[in-house]
């Protein structure tokens, strides 16, 4: 930004020719890129939503739909300002669920990983049950589990872990299997006993594949907080839906899952951003094979 | 044993062959019977086409696979486990991705209990004669395919093992590239003369390289002729066109052509 007044005023970087006329064009190049991809990436979705929330005002202006049936987008953020009080003091009850779930899914889902690709027996032994206890619809446990824990916090935790840590034990899993098995003799021949092989090579291989079952656990831990809610709960987003619904508030109940969806998103760019951070060189080996 | 020289060779491969046991029930051949000997800060090579076996034989050696027959002796010994005792560098780089240039080069030194900081030390110093200097700090993912072939390189030099095994390790480069490689490659190992074993299907190459080649033909594999290579070093580029190269050259490669002639024949017909 400082670097475009230079660029404008040659006379006034004369003390430094060479160095002044070399930056400025770099520089403003870099800008120009930042703005066309801004232009490219993020302008067309935000347009596109426009386009769709117009649609739906004018729709529903249209043909004069009842606010209980389907409300104008504009009623919907009417009715969240109104209720913020009520939609924050339970989004933190849902957000502290989806917080411990989380990280339970990934301890459990880490774990599992590394314990089935430690042997073959206990693969062989745990993976189809592994796949069979997705078959299970989670959410018809969640009564049981409130028979077992009651209506606290627990059963919530335990749904959302549940239907959470498999996208990440089985892409963990995948990961691990998915280094190269020539690095794992190099190793060898260096004398690497069994775990030193599995946290230099094995680990690391498996971060890439670990990130992208995070991403898909994060939508689904949502999803399991709002169902254990659902069963029995007295607080949160899921339960102030039901009630909300009770009373036929629509527009509250829309504003209610747009703050939800916004928690999902959240939790998304927290994975994404902890990706960014923690294997920057993923991202720059892709981008060396982009260009 | 009366193969062995009087002082004792740093390699002795007897009679080593392999035989895998295949799906069909039916015993595969790999290797079938392989002798060489290597000494001290010899250069030498072992050439020959696909599918004879010397890869196998090279996983013998480094200790990743059992022989099934013979023996391999290291220093005159025969040590329960040849894993970690000598150095290894397979035809791909082997680069790790997610470390730098410096912290994949340091990775035998690491393994053999070396700290960080010093193996980073003894690193730096390395850096320039393996034309990585600047590098250092760099994704391999940034590199060229020469310069992440000498980083393989380096971190095979600096696990420190006295006997060191390269599969064909110019084997993905350009003939340009490849042929500045040998000739850096000679320069590095005229200055610490350690033992080496190349692997190559490149005759130009293992006549350029080496003191001597061992030549491989057949399915199962098996070592055909030794020949010494007495040329003069150090050696040049220039070496290549003088009439001494091109008749060693042309030695290798006649037991070479006749057997992949009597391969391509039993397919045809």
């Amino acid at each position: 930004m400082s670097a475009l007044p230079d660029q404008r005023q040659p006379a006034a970087a004369g003390e430094q020719p060479p160095a002044g006329l070399a930056d400025p064009p770099q520089v403003a190049g870099r800008g120009g890129a930042r703005g066309r991809w801004i232009a490219a990436h993020v302008l067309p979705p935000l347009l596109f939503a426009l386009a769709v929330l117009a649609i739906w005002q004018l729709g529903v202006r249209l043909a004069d739909t009842e606010e209980s049936t389907l409300p104008a987008p504009t009623q919907i953020f009417s009715a969240m300002w109104e209720i913020r009080d009520l939609l924050l003091d339970n989004a933190w009850v849902t957000i502290q669920e989806i917080a411990i779930g989380y990280l339970l899914a990934i301890v459990l889902g880490v774990g599992l990983a590394v314990l089935l690709s430690s042997s073959l027996l206990a693969e062989r032994a745990m993976y189809p049950w592994l796949v069979v206890s997705q078959m299970v619809p989670i959410p018809a446990i969640a009564p049981i589990l409130v028979i077992w824990t009651g209506f606290d916090m627990r059963p919530k935790v335990i749904v959302i872990a549940l239907v959470s840590f498999f996208p990440i034990a089985v892409n963990t899993i995948d990961g691990i299997k998915s280094t190269e098995p020539e690095l794992l003799n190099l190793l060898k021949t260096l004398g690497a006993g069994r775990w030193k092989r599995f946290w230099t090579a094995q680990l690391p291989s498996a971060l890439p594949f670990l990130f992208s079952g995070l991403k898909i656990a994060a939508a689904l831990a949502v999803i399991g907080a709002v169902f254990g809610e659902w069963v029995g709960a007295d607080a949160g987003l899921g339960y102030l839906i039901l009630t909300l619904n009770n009373q036929v508030a629509t527009s509250e109940m829309f504003a209610t899952i747009i703050v939800l969806a916004a928690i999902g998103i959240a939790l998304f760019g927290l994975v994404q951003l902890a990706e960014r951070l923690l294997l920057p060189w993923y991202h720059a080996a892709r981008k060396g094979s982009d260009s | 044993m009366a193969a062995v020289p009087v002082a004792p060779a740093k390699l002795v491969v007897e009679g080593v062959g392999k035989r895998f046991d295949g799906d069909d029930g039916e015993a595969v051949v790999a290797l079938a019977g392989a002798d060489l000997t290597v000494a001290p800060g010899e250069f030498v090579s072992i050439v020959g086409p696909s599918g004879c076996g010397k890869s196998t034989l090279f996983n013998i050696v480094a200790g990743l696979t059992r022989p099934t027959q013979g023996r391999v002796l290291l220093d005159g010994e025969q040590p329960d486990s040849l894993l970690g005792r000598v150095g290894y560098m397979p035809q791909k780089d082997l680069l790790m991705p997610w470390h730098s240039v410096l912290d994949n080069v340091t990775l035998g030194l690491e393994m053999s209990g070396v700290s960080r900081r010093q193996a980073r030390a003894r690193a730096q110093g390395e850096l320039g004669r393996f034309g990585l200097k600047g590098f250092e700090k760099r994704w391999p993912s940034n590199l060229s395919g020469g310069m992440r072939q000498r980083a393989a390189l380096l971190r095979t030099f600096l696990a420190g093992r006295e006997l060191m095994l390269l599969d064909e390790p110019f084997g993905a480069l350009d003939a340009l590239t490849r042929q500045t490689m040998q000739e850096w490659l000679l320069d590095v190992w005229q200055a610490d003369r350690k033992t080496i074993l190349f692997i190559t299907h490149d005759v130009e190459e293992a006549v350029y390289l080496s003191d001597r080649v061992y030549v491989m033909t057949g399915r199962p594999g098996s070592v055909q002729m030794c020949l010494d290579i007495d040329l003069p070093r150090p050696r040049k580029f220039e070496l290549h066109g003088s009439p001494e190269f091109v008749a060693l050259k042309q030695k290798l490669l006649t037991p070479l052509h006749e057997a992949s002639r009597r391969q391509l024949d039993a397919v045809v017909g």
